[in-house]
């Protein structure tokens, strides 16, 4: 697992309390995982914050799942 | 129409001195003080230093760790002491219309931690606005009738009261109005409040409304006292459950006692001082005597508002002497702020559960740290000082006063059939 996808998978479980087996890459924020649309935003925020990046609003609408998440960081993180 | 008979049949409290009904009353009693120097920030730049903090509480043990990160800590403390109430009360949401159950919940700040960390977090940026999608939800007042409803699921009346110190008060006679009316047959009332940060601190003590006496907090909240000097920051939450007389026969429920009676004035004077006439404080003392339909010789116990400040605690006892007559000199009159400090939007919650338990049990619980006699508060007075007292009480009245001049008091009495 790279060190971007674990921070990832660190910072849902922190933020959704989650247990870490469930953060698996097709899992869904919202149908997964318990997330509301609320949580969602939050999730983006985090990701920016630990990553030093800014994620355009129409860019983190197509970020739903943990492995899309990882994929468009692992792509924009430099 | 006829008015319905509203009774109290649930209790919660989370208060500085006991984390719950048992132990707050333990505490008031035993004359406890919850003052002591503030843990929860460093507060050694602070013209004061201490607060009744509410002790040993882990919003883990009762909310979800996920859930508690999203609640403010007014909001956390509205859950935990509900929880209480919904137990105490017996109710079973599943068997009950919980379309005619509603929440009216007063605080009077709401969210005050939550706001301060969100504006900080952004002073200290470089003005990118990053703030957290749940500031606003979790900062709102209404946010904790909103979630104590969500919680329970209750689809009736919903909404906060906001009026300073007196808001739970409001909430009370709120509650109380739609009851006797028929519009509901049972709400969640009360208040809860959590100031007791950096923010909440340093407005209070820019007022000069805050005690200073650092070196000796337990005795700082001193009402009627000479050497008073301000009074004490409180937190914490209080939660009363009211229903409908026939609703809760029905269900069989235990009953406290009988809310009769609320009043409501304005001293129509000054942003934060008293009337010093106490003008606002008699009418509401009389306005809630009319409303519940008796003389001032039927009351037994005051539980006051009397914060320990220099003009309010003379003011409350001149319109008591005044509104009374020589009956203010039968009856016993206690501030149990002198234990709890002053819990704000949560103090009507709170004093109202002393109330009520005073006139359950026959004891007037004490206003303790009483010194030296100040001669412009009439000696002819049963302040209940240092000691709990046991006599009759038939009927107390609970008298609360908001910065901004709201007035608001309830009259609870011995449930007879």
């Amino acid at each position: 697992m790279s060190d971007i996808a674990s921070r990832v998978k660190a910072i849902i479980v922190e933020k959704l309390g989650v247990d870490e087996s469930e953060v698996n890459p097709e899992a869904s924020f919202t149908n997964d995982l318990g997330a509301d649309s609320l949580d969602t935003v939050e999730l983006i925020m985090e990701f920016e914050k630990e990553f030093n990046v800014a994620i355009p609003d129409d860019q983190a609408e197509t970020i739903g799942t943990v492995g899309q998440a990882i994929a468009y960081l692992e792509k924009n993180v430099k | 129409m006829e008015l319905k008979r509203v009774v109290v049949t649930g209790l919660g409290a989370l208060t500085p001195i006991g984390n719950t009904v048992p132990e707050y009353w333990n505490g008031l009693l035993n004359g406890v003080s919850g003052a002591a120097p503030i843990t929860r920030f460093d507060a050694s730049k602070f013209k004061t230093t201490f607060a009744c903090e509410v002790k040993n509480f882990k919003p883990e043990d009762f909310l979800d760790r996920k859930e508690a990160r999203k609640l403010d800590p007014f909001v956390q403390f509205a859950l935990v002491s509900t929880e209480e109430a919904v137990i105490d009360s017996g109710m079973d949401f599943d068997n009950l219309d919980t379309n005619r159950i509603g929440v009216i919940w007063g605080s009077g700040i709401g969210g005050l931690k939550t706001f301060q960390d969100e504006v900080s977090a952004f002073v200290k940026g470089d003005g990118t606005p990053r703030f957290n999608p749940f500031f606003i939800p979790k900062m709102i007042l209404d946010i904790a009738p909103g979630h104590i409803s969500i919680k329970y699921g209750l689809r009736g009346p919903n909404f906060s009261t906001v009026a300073a110190c007196a808001s739970s008060t409001n909430a009370l006679i709120d509650a109380f109005n739609y009851i006797r009316l028929g519009m509901a047959d049972a709400i969640i009332s009360g208040g809860s409040e959590s100031i007791i940060h950096e923010a909440g601190m340093g407005g209070f003590n820019a007022m000069h409304a805050l005690s200073t006496r650092n070196d000796d907090p337990a005795t700082a909240s001193r009402p009627f006292d000479l050497d008073r000097d301000g009074f004490v920051t409180g937190e914490g939450s209080g939660t009363i459950i009211l229903e409908e007389l026939e609703h809760a026969l029905a269900r069989g429920a235990k009953i406290y006692a009988e809310l009769i009676g609320g009043g409501m004035s304005a001293d129509a004077h000054h942003i934060t001082a008293p009337h010093p006439d106490g003008l606002g404080a008699k009418l509401v003392m009389k306005n809630a005597l009319k409303d519940a339909g008796l003389t001032t010789a039927d009351i037994d116990y005051i539980n006051v508002h009397g914060t320990s400040t220099g003009l309010g605690d003379k003011s409350e006892s001149k319109a008591i002497v005044s509104v009374f007559g020589e009956d203010a000199y039968r009856l016993n009159i206690s501030s149990t702020k002198s234990m709890t400090g002053h819990l704000l939007g949560a103090a009507g919650a709170v004093e109202s559960i002393a109330a009520i338990l005073a006139v359950k049990n026959d004891i007037v619980p004490p206003t303790i740290n009483h010194f030296t006699d100040d001669p412009e508060i009439d000696p002819k007075l049963n302040l209940t000082f240092n000691v709990a007292q046991k006599r009759l009480v038939r009927v107390a009245q609970s008298n609360t006063f908001g910065f901004g001049g709201h007035n608001a008091s309830v009259i609870f009495k011995k449930y007879e059939g």
